[in-house]
């Protein structure tokens, strides 16, 4: 049984953030959602100070093993969360990590006070890839910012911190240092690559926003590389994810030093995928699958 | 009603040319019959994304029949080939298998709960949407609600389904008219035709209109029925890739700002509760 950051979870099969709406699934689904929940822990949608409607459509659009997404963060703002979405999650059977984005110190100071205080919440984590609006840089492109912003959020909560890493940087391995340096007691990658595609019927950008995030199994190979140097030169805990769609993807992420790993757009195509990946983890399929 | 938690196997029982169209059966044993509007996520077991990487994600199709089969319920689905997800259900043979999820998303109301004073309902359906107007044509005929359906095209090779969906004994049922843009089969000229002429008569105001079709075809059919203060549900389409709230693609504008998720909110969708039928 996996231990994460001192929580006990029961299998290291956790959901990435912003890909599974536990309270929409369970509108869908019912109860048996919960009687079966497929993640270990559960990691809400990124929330921000103020409430967000998110990006005009088009908001996906499909890849070669994968997909692009500008979905643009919709979640109700702080106070929306905590009254309306917080009670339900925590009716969920696992332990729940909430993840919050500001773009200023401050707010991200306000949001990380108020979440921790609440004993439904375990974990925190920390979606850093915003710029800062005092420096305009990304946050989590900036090992000294990244630093920066760990010193000032390490002394509002013992719960555990995780920063989760973007992929779009020369050196994530150096931003990971800068996190655990400033306290952090986690990091989790990949976050989405920064990706566009053409709609060939107009030859404009496919996605409104003009570009997005790329997922599925076309990033896992880059997913495990950037695991393998960010493991490499820290000792807090990694989450592993990016492409994960079978038991025998999490062993790689595992076997290069992932403490758990997340599933996110694996999620989209079977509901279930959280619990099916646990369960070919534990019983080692897919070591039979052929390596050619 | 909610549908199983998670996606399912099941077993492709026929699938066959109508017109430019297919229409393939899939028996399912474990999910409850859908209710009309309803939705499935649908991939086939095999050969979904091991050649070029796509299609990756299911693809999101209304159930256009369903029936009691010896065991479980049949499902029929109306497809059109348009891309790798749609022309791979299109290969589909008896006896394969496809991963489904639903019934999704929410279904039609009948006139009375949409208009207390509404006696009966007028469907318009467009192209492939014409699917969902059969299964809910079949449930207001069964409760003996008054109706017309009216059904466009755009020409020959992209029509289809009339045969299996609309008929009785061979002969296109009574209620139903047809338009076509390039008049090979009734009406030359947009199916919205109808559905003016139809809502400018004295009674337009007694019916509920129901539609489903192209983004455009959807947008006349709203701007008519607030023309004409009749109350409208449009069965709706936007590109998404879970079906069941996870993914936050499949955004439609409100009409007071923000955006609701077809799929969970969906998608059936009164006229008055979007903004305008945008190109998603």
């Amino acid at each position: 049984m996996p231990d994460f950051c001192g929580i006990p979870l029961a299998h290291p099969v956790i959901n990435a953030s912003g890909t599974y709406d536990a309270i929409a699934a369970r509108k869908v689904f019912g109860d048996e959602l919960l009687a079966d929940f497929p993640f270990s822990a559960f990691v809400s949608k990124t929330i921000t100070p103020e409430p967000r409607a998110g990006n005009e459509p088009r908001r996906i659009w499909e890849t070669p093993a994968g997909m692009i997404n500008s979905i643009g963060l919709p979640n109700k703002g702080l106070e929306g969360f905590l009254a309306e979405d917080l009670p339900q999650l925590a009716e969920l059977p696992v332990p729940l990590i909430v993840s919050v984005m500001a773009t200023n110190p401050e707010d991200f100071s306000r949001l990380v006070g108020a979440v921790a205080a609440r004993e439904e919440v375990a974990a925190i984590e920390l979606n850093v890839s915003c710029p800062n609006v005092h420096s305009g840089l990304i946050v989590g492109e900036q090992p000294t910012e990244t630093e920066a912003l760990l010193e000032r959020l390490r002394p509002l909560t013992e719960k555990p911190l995780i920063v989760k890493l973007t992929p779009n940087v020369v050196a994530p391995e150096a931003v990971a240092i800068a996190a655990e340096s400033g306290g952090a007691d986690a990091v989790s990658l990949i976050n989405t690559l920064k990706a566009s595609a053409v709609d060939p019927a107009s030859r404009e950008p496919a996605l409104a926003a003009g570009h997005g995030g790329l997922s599925g199994p076309a990033v896992r190979p880059i997913a495990l590389q950037q695991l393998r140097a960010v493991t490499a030169v820290t000792e807090i805990p990694a989450v592993g994810m990016g492409g994960i769609s079978s038991g025998a993807d999490a062993a790689e992420f595992l076997s290069l030093g992932a403490t758990l790993v997340a599933v996110g757009t694996e999620s989209f195509r079977d509901p279930r995928a959280g619990s099916r990946i646990a369960n070919e983890l534990e019983t080692k399929v897919y070591e039979t699958a052929s390596r050619l | 009603m909610t549908a199983p938690f998670g996606r399912r196997l099941c077993e492709v029982a026929a699938n066959e040319a109508s017109g430019g169209y297919r229409i393939f059966s899939l028996l399912d044993h474990e999910g409850p019959a859908p209710e009309p509007g309803q939705f499935y996520m649908l991939a086939t077991e095999h050969r979904w994304d091991e050649s070029g990487g796509r299609p990756f994600v299911p693809r999101a199709i209304s159930v256009a029949e369903a029936a009691p089969a010896r065991t479980g319920t049949r499902l029929d689905f109306l497809v059109e080939g348009v891309g790798p997800g749609t022309d791979r259900l299109c290969e589909l043979e008896a006896g394969e298998e496809v991963w489904v999820t639903g019934p999704l998303g929410n279904s039609f109301s009948t006139p009375k709960q949409v208009n207390p004073e509404a006696a009966g309902a007028i469907l318009v359906g467009g192209g492939i949407g014409i699917a969902p107007m059969a299964i809910w044509r079949r449930f207001l005929v069964e409760r003996g609600i008054p109706l017309r359906v009216l059904l466009g095209f755009r020409n020959e090779e992209h029509s289809g389904g009339l045969q299996e969906l609309f008929c009785a004994g061979g002969t296109l049922c009574p209620d139903v008219r047809l338009a076509t843009e390039d008049g090979h089969a009734g009406h030359q000229g947009y199916v919205t035709d109808l559905l003016a002429t139809m809502l400018a008569g004295d009674d337009a105001g007694s019916a509920v209109v129901y539609s489903c079709g192209p983004l455009a075809m959807l947008e006349v059919v709203r701007a008519l029925c607030a023309e004409h203060e009749v109350a409208c549900e449009l069965a709706m389409e936007s590109p998404m890739a879970c079906g069941f709230g996870a993914c936050f693609g499949c955004a439609v504008p409100k009409p007071d700002g923000g955006y609701m998720r077809l799929c969970v909110d969906g998608p059936v969708v009164r006229g008055d509760a979007v903004a305008e039928v945008a190109h998603a």
